[in-house]
């Protein structure tokens, strides 16, 4: 097998979750569905660390998962907060953009 | 003394500032103010009148500089101020006459709530008229020119809670402005020929000028003046400006600013005299409205109108002598003054009478006036008497100038004009003589009040009374003071100059056929008024009476003319700007609207929407990215 | 081993190969079903399958220190921080599966299957024949190795992503922090208040019809057998998750009536209206369903 089948599996990963943002609605499930395209591009990051022999790769999916891990918890927090407030967790309930 | 000339302006001017700024606290004395203010100025005219008798006749011209208004490189105008026996006459003509209506305003005016703002308005026309006949460049003059059209709107619309009134003021000032665009153009003419409009320089490197240039300047200022002294084809407006108080009427629409333009023509010789063009057109419009006035004053059932058209029609006799050139510049200011006393003195007189009749104007109701109002009955009947050219009286002597002045002209123009002028005496002695039978003689027709009162003439208080006895001593005796060893004309010799035409008919002719065609109107009058009974509905009338009670048809000559095409041809722009201008950019507009329409429903605020875009773009990117590399 | 394992250039040993098609199923399975699932806790479990395989993918390809942090980190901590937020939102909240946004589902449908196609068709035009393999790397070991690489070359990187993290937790507490604008109300307070509104001296009824229902969600009765809200918790009404059984009550009351007439063979119009009145929040639910949500 060619180690680049990874790479398709993380393509498909990430395309999955992308939609995943569009299609649904839940907050939570939408910061579920980004967490999948990190650890997506993650995969695509250690495979490409296999193929150049380096690990300057996995060097940067660590500090992705770092970086994920903050984003997670202040995105959480506001996923609380708003739903403190508004007693709903839906994405479309708070279409506040528009005046 | 000559820093007294700038007061004489000052002093109304700063009268109306505080009649106007002052607010309540002037409601009380705020009209003896301004009578005061009014004296004052004219004290100060004599003082200077009396300083310049004592300078001999070439010498008596002083100018006085007071600052630099316009300091535009070449464009430099100066209010300055210039003082010579042409606006001597008229500042004592205006500050004397302004005062005894001031005086006469006092009483006329008592029960007027707004009496504060009434005075500051005369005070107000004052200074401007002041400023216009002192100003020593045509722009300044234009300023006063536009000032005094300003009062006179002001007081023609003063009681402007009655329609007719607010009317009359807009249509004065409408029909004016068409003659103040004329001046305007002569002083941009002049601007641009001369460099300058002062009236030194222009006057004297007129004569460098070719004459079309000076016949089109001349053509303008002959248009301002039509429009300020209601000369056919602006004469328009004077007869409904009689809707503003009388005391208005007297001092602004019949002594002082509508005399303006007579004032204009005179003040711009120099360059009348090198435009013989111009001039016979100064003379046609002058002889014309001569005629046009006194027919129409012999229609008017209106007290005030048919002083009005009196009014339209001595002002042409002024308009006709001042286009006759040196022969009959001194003789339209002679006329000019005498008329500032005598019309003045009838209008005051009317006043008088509608304030005894309960504020009735149609002389038709009145009647037999003469022994209720013995003090108006005597002054107006001199005043009558001065205007017909009675002899001995004031009109006698400077209509009779007019007339002379007219046959010298010369040829056949000299003939139809002094025939014109004649004719014109005649039938001012009929309209006149009808005035006077129908207001003071016959019998009684007066006309009861909505409530069934019959009208209590009563003689007018004193503050009023005595402004007409003056009047009617000037109207009495100007006219000899002025003749008697031509004091008059060596009086304004050094300023318009003079030269003796040579008339086909010797003086002495003239002054008989004159009086001869005055005693013809008279008693064509007493014929058709004194002796047999005046009924008080109007008979059907001629053609010509009807016309002439219209206003010889101006208004429906001007509506056919001027205002119908005009408003077509609004209605064709407008038509042709809403659909072709605005429709096209309407249309851009709108499709521009409804498009943005549909594109802000991608702005709904849904996040999800958002991201939707976001990764569309994204893709569209890559995608395009790829494609330009393979290519 | 599984340093040997990544050591291949070009293929892969077939025992990689194997691990790779399950843990790809696996993988590709779970993000379906979190795409899929109408609740969020769903959701969660699967993302942390999908999780555990890239885990096992990672240490197949040589990073085993990547492999146990993300099961450390993102199945161990980063998940129960998702599952926590959901029982704190709701357990039971579901998606309707009903789309609001007009044609929001079908254009991410048509975006995704765009972008994978252009993502596989690049990754299938590369020319990515050739793989190195991290035997040379992972010499003295994968930990040793990616810590030289962290503590040289990105040391500077490192460090500011500590700062990044006390941000970050320091912005998660401002975030969810309430400031109490007054001291809160303590129960005497609330108690003395009661009394002097009068609204509600005693206390709350109790939830639960005795001797049939005594869950929380179920309301209690007043005697005209209306249902009392008051006896169930503020936050299962907010969440719309009271359970009426007033209806069925009544439904059951009537038909007794109705048999006892039987057999005392009344006629129809003295027996009682079977519909008797009604104030529910919910379409009244049947037996065996209403236990199921009562959990």
């Amino acid at each position: 097998m060619n180690p680049v089948n990874y790479l398709y599996l993380s393509a498909l990963l990430f395309t999955i979750g992308a939609s995943g943002v569009l299609i649904r609605r839940n907050a939570i499930v939408l910061f579920m569905c980004v967490e999948l395209m990190l650890n997506a591009s993650n995969l695509a990051l250690v495979t490409f660390s296999r193929m150049h022999g380096t690990l300057d790769g996995q060097i940067i999916a660590f500090f992705t998962m770092v970086v994920a891990a903050a984003e997670v918890v202040v995105g959480l927090a506001i996923i609380v907060s708003i739903f403190r407030t508004r007693h709903s967790a839906s994405v479309d309930d708070s279409n506040l953009m528009k005046l | 003394m000559n820093s007294l000339i700038p007061l004489l302006v000052a002093a109304p001017l700063a009268g109306s500032a505080l009649l106007l700024l002052g607010g309540r606290a002037f409601d009380r004395f705020g009209h003896w103010l301004a009578t005061a203010l009014a004296a004052l100025s004219f004290g100060f005219g004599l003082a200077l009148f009396w300083d310049m008798l004592g300078r001999d006749g070439e010498h008596r011209a002083v100018t006085e500089h007071l600052f630099s208004w316009v300091p535009v490189n070449a464009f430099q105008a100066d209010v300055s101020f210039r003082l010579d026996q042409l606006s001597m006459t008229f500042v004592l003509l205006i500050t004397g006459v302004g005062t005894l209506i001031h005086l006469y305003s006092v009483g006329y005016m008592a029960h007027d709530e707004r009496r504060r703002r009434f005075f500051a308005y005369l005070n107000l026309f004052l200074a401007a008229m002041l400023l216009l006949v002192l100003a020593d460049n045509y722009l300044l003059l234009y300023f006063g020119w536009e000032g005094v059209g300003l009062a006179s709107y002001l007081l023609i619309g003063f009681w402007q809670h009655k329609p007719s009134a607010a009317t009359a003021a807009k249509k004065a000032f409408i029909v004016n402005r068409v003659g103040d665009m004329g001046l305007s153009i002569a002083i941009m003419l002049m601007f641009a020929e001369f460099g300058s409009f002062a009236f030194t320089p222009v006057f004297d490197s007129a004569h460098e000028a070719s004459e079309g240039k000076l016949t089109a300047i001349g053509l303008m200022l002959l248009l301002a003046a039509c429009g300020k002294s209601a000369q056919v084809p602006l004469q328009s407006w004077l007869g409904d400006a009689m809707e503003g108080p009388t005391p208005v009427s007297a001092l602004i629409h019949a002594a002082t600013m509508v005399t303006a333009g007579v004032y204009l023509i005179t003040r711009s010789a120099a360059i009348f005299n090198l435009a013989p063009d111009a001039r016979t057109a100064v003379v046609v419009v002058g002889a014309v409205t001569l005629l046009f006035g006194a027919i129409v004053g012999c229609a008017k059932d209106d007290i005030k109108k048919a002083l009005a058209g009196s009014t339209m029609s001595q002002i042409g006799y002024m308009v006709l002598a001042a286009g006759l050139g040196p022969i009959g510049y001194v003789f339209a200011i002679m006329h000019l003054v005498t008329h500032g006393f005598f019309k003045a003195g009838l209008f005051l007189g009317a006043g008088s009478v509608m304030h005894g009749m309960d504020d009735e104007v149609n002389m038709r109701h009145y009647g037999g006036l003469r022994k209720h109002m013995p003090w108006t009955f005597a002054t107006f009947g001199l005043g009558y008497l001065a205007i017909i050219g009675f002899p001995g009286l004031s009109g006698f002597f400077s209509k009779d100038r007019i007339i002379e002045a007219a046959f010298a002209e010369g040829g056949t123009e000299g003939w139809i004009l002094g025939l014109c002028a004649l004719v014109g005496a005649a039938v001012t002695a009929f309209y006149m003589t009808r005035v006077m039978l129908l207001t003071f003689f016959g019998e009684k027709r007066w006309q009861p009040d909505a409530e069934g009162n019959l009208p209590h003439p009563h003689e007018a208080p004193r503050t009023m009374v005595i402004p007409m006895v003056l009047l009617a001593v000037g109207s009495v005796f100007a006219g000899a003071l002025f003749d008697i060893n031509d004091s008059f004309l060596k009086w304004l010799e050094p300023v318009t100059g003079h030269s003796e035409g040579n008339s086909p008919l010797s003086s002495w002719t003239v002054t008989g056929l004159t009086t001869v065609c005055m005693l013809a109107g008279l008693g064509l009058a007493y014929v058709m008024y004194g002796r047999s009974p005046v009924p008080v509905v109007p008979p059907v009338g001629s053609p010509l009476t009807r016309a002439a009670r219209r206003d010889l048809l101006q208004d429906d000559f001007n509506h056919a003319v001027l205002v119908r095409p005009g408003s077509a041809l609004t209605a064709t722009l407008v038509f042709f700007d809403s659909r072709g201008l605005d429709g096209f950019v309407n249309g851009l507009a709108a499709v521009i609207g409804g498009l943005s329409g549909r594109l802000r429903r991608v702005q709904n605020g849904f996040v999800r929407s958002y991201a939707l875009s976001m990764f569309g773009g994204t893709l569209v990117l890559v995608a395009s990215t790829l494609l330009m590399r393979s290519v | 081993m599984i340093a040997h394992l990544a050591a291949a250039t070009g293929t892969t040993s077939t025992g990689e190969a194997v691990q790779f098609w399950v843990l790809a199923v696996i993988a590709v399975g779970g993000a379906l079903g979190m795409l899929l699932m109408r609740k969020a806790v769903h959701s969660a479990l699967c993302l942390a399958a999908t999780m555990m395989a890239l885990a096992v993918c990672y240490m197949a390809q040589g990073a085993v220190f990547l492999g146990v942090v993300q099961i450390v980190v993102y199945t161990g901590a980063i998940m129960m921080l998702f599952l926590f937020v959901v029982m704190l939102v709701g357990v039971t909240s579901e998606d309707s599966l009903k789309e609001q946004l007009k044609g929001q589902r079908f254009a991410a449908v048509l975006c995704g299957l765009g972008f994978g196609v252009l993502l596989i068709a690049g990754i299938a035009n590369a020319r990515l024949d050739h793989f190195t393999g991290l035997a040379e790397a992972n010499a003295e070991g994968n930990v040793p190795g990616l810590a030289r690489l962290i503590f040289t070359r990105y040391v500077w990187a490192f460090e500011v992503t500590g700062a990044l993290l006390i941000t970050a937790a320091i912005g998660a507490m401002v975030l969810t922090h309430r400031e109490h604008v007054k001291a809160p109300r303590t129960q005497r307070e609330l108690a003395a208040q009661r009394v002097r509104d009068n609204i509600q001296v005693p206390p709350l009824p109790a939830p639960g019809v005795y001797a049939r229902h005594n869950a929380v969600n179920v309301p209690a009765l007043l005697p005209d057998g209306t249902v009392a809200e008051d006896s169930v918790m503020a936050t299962l009404r907010e969440r719309g998750q009271v359970r009426d059984v007033s209806q069925a009550m009544l439904q059951r009351m009537a038909e007794l009536e109705n048999s006892t007439a039987d057999w005392l063979g009344r006629p129809s119009s003295e027996r009682p209206a079977v519909a008797g009145p009604r104030k529910s929040l919910e379409p009244v639910p049947n037996h065996e369903n209403g236990e199921e949500d009562a959990q």
